[in-house]
């Protein structure tokens, strides 16, 4: 089988595949980092997004061979070392913008790249991003609304409760 | 998904021998085939990523003022790269599938396979676009030969996608709701000679010219000029997301849509 | 107390932070040592006579370890039903077999028929390609009413036919029922669909089976609202494995709605074939799967009449409903259109007569079961629509024929038999008025009208009875378990708390709130308290979460396994003291005794309990642990009003939400922000109904909206900001902490809302409209505007 080897949350990371592994498979089984998740087979709910080169993609929808040589940023490379949350799971948090946690790692990495663009999105701008990513449970007004926070915008006027 | 061998050719060259081993496929971006080859509904032997050839990458201008594009240019670079040179063009592939699939999407994927709801082929049928394979120059016109169906040969592949600018243009979607194709989309492009239309999402033959909406554009680039011009339903796709007549409709809906914008 | 931990403070859920750094434990996380593969072949067409399976080819394959077919489980136990119906003639329900593996017939596209296990999960699917299925097309029934027709094609052969059974309820009431509309002063009759869903939880289902030869012990972790049910269902009818042995773990699992309370023939497969090769055995289902074998939702074809005598008082409701069951009674399936459908039809509103008839029908279709609402949703939807069309014939104001039939007085006694314990419906109502500032409706119209849109507001009313249930009375019913719900206290020596519950939270945030309820009685801070759920082994026997009910039963049962704490607590703390038991008070974590400065500290009493060195060992045990079982006494019964403000484009069809405000009455709340998250979630579920969602089946009984490609999940910019108040607060009178439950409520009260506000657009737009049925997609409203 063909090796591939790629860094992974600033690590050297490396392993047989075959042509069929996708890079969530390899994600997850080979490197057992089980944050990046599957909800579709479709490419549309967007659990799976990862950063490769810094673009957000869908591990679900890219084979670990086209991922040789990259840089990949999974959820778990998000938080610093010492534990401290990035700011954008900071706000997730403290706005309630996830609660079954399914779809979450794709949303924080889909919401860091929009941040990355984007310092400080419309709402509309915000749900526009979101279309590749699906949440059944928080009806998204938190998710939207977490978004809009880590960006210092000021959310007091949206409903908290 | 079918095991297969796995090949990322760096050259054109490279990557056109590979797809003549038996029963190859080329893999653009992968956001349709990958999906596929999950429900096994395709089986190659060998698969022929076209995504580290550099060469088939970027956005350029010929001589003729031609907006080119590699074929291998992902939806999310067309979008930020075409921007000033074919706003509408930027727009069509700022607004394919969500964030995520533009940045790995490619044009030359999505003309290749030519699903009859996609975006990107109203755009190259109305700009009266030339696709460039590894062998051949195709114009737009005789390109698209139906649904799925190209003038593309076993093995040929996409390298380049010319555009000519348009004086105005615009292109204006109707959103399936679940996909997120295109449910009727329709571009409108202005040009010296005059208007032409193109329209997917709606026929059963695929993307094709509304040639009434065109000459109307063409005597009068308003939204007006089109009142009152009706495709039939009949050979409209009909599904679960709206009969052959809906989807009619809402191409003369779109059509005056983009008419506006661009006018 | 600290006010920021106790009883209603919008603490920050503990759970987030291994959710957002992807160290959840979810089942597809579990990987066991030797694990195996499962593929399931599952049938292609919706009907057909299974003849044989050949799985010579299969078994040869690279990396197969066996494949098993319906031979293998024809001594084992059927998947059960958990509720039997009564039909109108005193008759049980029609109840047929549900295999795990096909047996003799194929009935939906889906029915798995063999299950490959392999070393890989490609090997695995490659060898069930390999298979060879001889099957006998037959015709397939999808429609219900061509299914109950004379001649057709019957889903299960040994049946009479396939309605599984006509209910009727109340039936003594069925001729005045139909003597009061035939005499009234006017009748608004109203046809709908309730249109079928896919509950799609982002996580699909996974199972993972695992057996130890040494202890003779089954394990299977699997993607369950409810261990233990599935434990006792399994167990005991299925497999034949007791209790003891058999330990059932539900770990971190990525939304339920509803789909994952239902035992599934895919983890009775895994747990028998674990024990078969001595192996675990893994299945993760694809999202194509679960859209072929997730029990799917709703699904009805009604016709209601309501009644109403000269003064607009609401005097009759006839309600005649048919009910898809799908191809098999999936586990509660029969009690939702029955049970949980029939007893809400009084809605908010005073009407001296109510009959309800469901005609359930077995089609060749994936099983139809409980989703978020269940029921309620399908009661709400018809009467808050025929409500609604009664206030445009009569032209009287929506809103004032609401008020008028209003229930004002409490306790209700419905006259389909639930007795609503407290409300107050024109609180709600008042306070939506404010919160959805209906006074800039015409302004906001105006505004629309001048970009070329429609706009309309529609408002609605739901009740809904959660907090299910009191066992008694559904025991009376047809249910086949009891619904109570326990939990333990554990206290530690050195004060620390942890809780084992037979709730089970899969998003709802318990490890926060229910943290938050026994921190606030003891008065410590709640990082004190630690919730343990999901896992039999350490859990004592519960009934799960659906419904609305963990709060509300299971919260219940917590308090009260507490209240045995601290009774115990203050019995050492008197010791402590040397003092009389009835004089302790406990008070911010420290006992004291009434009228003097004496005092300890929580922590001291419990370190006594487990040092027990001066300790009264002749009057109390050491250690500090309780459990209480609660069983409730009646339902709860949240209820609300809703309002929703669209924007309809005349020329596509295509409506946007573009307000949306919710008043609801949970009773106390405990957690107001995760409250408010349950309701926004439910909201997006029950607009995805009204405006996105639709399961389609094609004549032939295929699929078509087999993916997200087709079924259109709702998405952010489907949504807007919604405004949400919950500070109407009638407390329940029956449960100890006057909770009501407030996971379903979105889901119960939108669809209606969002119709009534496009049936509004579309008639202050000219258009003679009175109904679309959902999902009122832009096709569907184009259609309707062209008469």
């Amino acid at each position: 089988m063909p090796q591939v080897s790629m860094t992974v949350n600033g690590k050297p990371a490396s392993g047989e595949v075959e042509g069929r592994t996708l890079l969530v498979e390899f994600l997850r089984e080979n490197l057992g980092l089980t944050g990046t998740h599957v909800g579709c087979d479709t490419s549309q709910c967007g659990a799976c997004v990862v950063h490769v080169d810094g673009q957000d993609v869908k591990a679900c929808t890219m084979f670990a061979a086209e991922a040789e040589g990259a840089e990949v940023t999974t959820i778990e490379g998000l938080a610093e070392a010492d534990g401290t949350l990035h700011p954008l799971q900071q706000a997730f948090q403290d706005h309630h913008g996830l609660q079954c946690g399914f779809c979450t790692p794709g949303m924080v990495m889909t919401g860091v790249a929009l941040l990355d663009r984007n310092p400080t999105p419309s709402e509309a701008e915000i749900r526009d991003y979101l279309e590749g990513n699906i949440c059944r449970c928080t009806g998204y007004h938190n998710i939207v609304k977490a978004i809009m926070a880590a960006s210092g915008q000021d959310v007091s006027k949206i409903a908290a409760e | 998904m079918y095991a297969f061998d796995f090949e990322r050719p760096t050259t054109i060259d490279a990557a056109v021998k590979a797809l003549q081993s038996e029963e190859a496929q080329a893999l653009g971006g992968g956001q349709t085939l990958i999906p596929t080859l999950k429900q096994r509904l395709a089986m190659p032997a060998t698969l022929v990523s076209l995504t580290a050839i550099k060469e088939m990458q970027g956005i350029c201008e010929d001589d003729q003022g031609r907006l080119c594009i590699g074929g291998a240019t992902t939806h999310a670079q067309v979008a930020r790269e075409a921007a000033g040179r074919y706003p509408a063009l930027a727009d069509l592939a700022a607004n394919v599938g969500d964030p995520a699939v533009r940045n790995r999407g490619t044009i030359g994927g999505s003309l290749a396979n030519n699903d009859p709801s996609a975006c990107y082929p109203a755009a190259a049928l109305a700009s009266g676009a030339t696709i460039v394979t590894n062998d051949r120059e195709i114009a737009a016109d005789d390109y698209f030969q139906g649904m799925f169906t190209t003038a593309l040969e076993e093995g040929e592949i996409i390298i380049e996608v010319r555009f000519p600018v348009p004086q105005a243009a615009a292109y204006a979607k109707f959103e399936q709701p679940a996909s997120r194709f295109a449910l009727v989309g329709a571009f409108v492009a202005r040009f010296d000679d005059g208007v032409r239309v193109a329209i997917t999402g709606a026929s059963e033959e695929g993307v094709f010219r509304w040639s009434v909406a065109e000459d109307a554009l063409t005597a009068d680039f308003s939204a007006g000029a089109l009142e009152g011009l009706r495709l039939s339903g009949e050979g409209m796709i009909s599904d679960l997301h709206g009969s052959g007549d809906y989807r009619a409709h809402l191409a003369g809906v779109m059509t005056r849509r983009a008419a506006a914008a661009g006018g | 107390m600290p006010k920021d931990s106790g009883i209603g403070a919008s603490s920050k859920r503990r759970e987030d932070v291994r959710f957002l750094t992807g160290t959840g434990n979810y089942t597809d996380d579990i990987n066991l040592n030797g694990q195996a593969y499962v593929h399931f072949l599952r049938s292609d067409v919706a009907h057909g006579r299974l003849t044989s399976v050949d799985t010579s080819a299969a078994e040869a394959m690279p990396g197969v370890l066996r494949v098993f077919t319906g031979a293998d489980f024809a001594q084992v136990g059927g998947l059960p039903c958990g509720w039997q119906v009564t039909d109108r003639h005193g008759q049980p329900m029609q109840e047929p077999a549900h295999p795990v593996l096909a047996q003799d017939k194929v009935r939906h596209v889906g029915d798995p028929i063999a299950a490959v296990v392999a070393e890989t999960r490609e090997q695995a699917r490659d060898a069930a390609e390999a298979i060879v299925p001889e099957i006998e097309d037959l015709p397939a029934v999808v429609d219900m009413k061509a299914a109950l027709e004379e001649g057709a094609p019957k889903v299960h052969d040994d049946l009479d036919s396939n309605l599984c059974y006509d209910w009727g309820f109340v039936e003594e009431n069925r001729d005045a029922v139909a003597e009061a509309i035939e005499t009234a002063a006017h009748v608004t009759r109203l046809e709908l669909v309730n249109n079928r869903l896919v509950a799609n939880a982002m996580e699909p289902r996974v199972a993972v089976g695992d057996y130890s030869r040494a202890t003779g012990e089954s394990t299977l972790y699997t993607t369950s609202q409810n261990p233990h049910v599935i434990r006792l269902l399994m167990g005991a009818f299925v497999l034949g494995i007791p209790e003891h042995k058999l330990r059932v773990v539900s770990p971190d699992v990525g939304g339920g709605f509803g789909s994952k309370i239902f035992h599934y023939a895919e983890e009775a497969f895994c747990t028998f074939a674990a024990k078969a090769l001595n192996r675990p055995v893994k299945w993760t289902a694809t999202r194509a799967e679960a859209f072929l074998s997730d029990a799917q939702g709703r699904d009805h074809v009604t016709t209601i009449e309501l009644a109403l005598d000269a003064d607009n008082n609401f005097t009759a409701i006839r309600t005649e409903t048919h009910a898809n069951m799908g191809a098999y009674l999936s586990t509660f399936a029969p009690s939702v259109p029955t049970w949980l459908h029939g007893t809400l039809m009084a809605g908010n509103y005073r009407t001296p007569l109510i009959y309800v008839n469901v005609k359930a029908v077995f089609t060749n279709t994936v099983p139809v079961d409980a989703y978020r609402g269940a029921g309620r949703p399908e009661a709400t939807y018809q009467l808050e629509r025929v409500i609604d069309k009664a206030a445009r014939e009569l032209g009287v104001d929506p809103i004032a024929l609401r008020r008028q039939n209003f229930v004002t007085e409490f306790p209700y006694e419905t006259p389909v038999a639930v007795a609503y314990d407290t409300g107050d419906y024109n609180a709600t109502m008042d306070k939506l008025e404010e919160i959805a500032d209906f006074d800039g409706f015409a302004a906001r119209r105006a505004e629309s009208e001048a970009k070329g849109l429609l706009r309309g507001r529609g408002v609605n009313c739901y009740i809904e009875a959660c907090g299910i249930a009191p066992s008694n009375l559904v025991g009376q019913l047809g249910a086949r378990a009891g619904l109570y719900e326990s939990a333990t206290v554990r206290v530690n020596a050195t004060g620390g708390i942890t809780v084992m519950t037979g709730s089970h939270s899969h998003g709802q945030g318990h490890e926060t709130s229910f943290a938050q309820v026994v921190a606030d009685m003891i008065g410590i801070d709640a990082d004190m308290v630690e919730i343990e759920h999901g896992d039999t082994a350490n859990t004592p026997m519960g009934m799960g979460t659906y419904g609305s009910r963990s709060i509300a039963v299971g919260g219940s049962a917590m308090v009260r396994a507490a209240e045995k704490v601290i009774a115990k607590a203050k019995k050492i703390a008197a010791h402590l003291m040397e003092a009389s038991e009835d004089d302790i008070e406990l008070k911010d974590g420290q006992f004291s005794v009434a009228g003097t400065d004496k005092s300890v500290a929580w922590g001291d009493v419990t370190l006594a309990a487990y040092v027990p060195h001066n300790y009264p060992l002749d009057e109390i045990e050491p250690g500090l642990e309780e459990t209480a079982f609660y069983d409730p006494a009646n339902f709860t019964y949240p209820a609300g009003a809703y309002a929703c403000e669209v924007e309809v484009d005349p020329e596509t069809g295509k409506v946007t939400i573009d307000r949306f405000a919710a008043t609801d009455d949970f009773g106390n709340v405990i957690n107001p922000m995760i409250v408010s998250g349950q309701v926004h979630g439910g909201l997006a579920q029950g607009i995805g109904q009204a405006l996105l969602e639709n399961t389609v089946y094609d004549e032939s009984g295929q699929l078509l909206s087999a993916s997200y490609m087709d079924y259109a999940m709702p998405r952010a910019d489907d949504m807007p900001f919604f405004a949400v108040d919950h500070s109407c607060q009638t407390p329940c009178t029956h449960n100890p902490l006057g909770v009501k439950g407030c996971g379903e409520a979105g889901a119960i009260g939108s669809p209606p809302t969002v119709v009534n506000a496009v049936v509004d657009a579309l008639q202050r737009g000219g258009h003679d409209v009175t109904h679309i049925d959902m999902p009122l997609t832009p096709a569907r409203v184009w259609q309707a505007m062209q008469g």
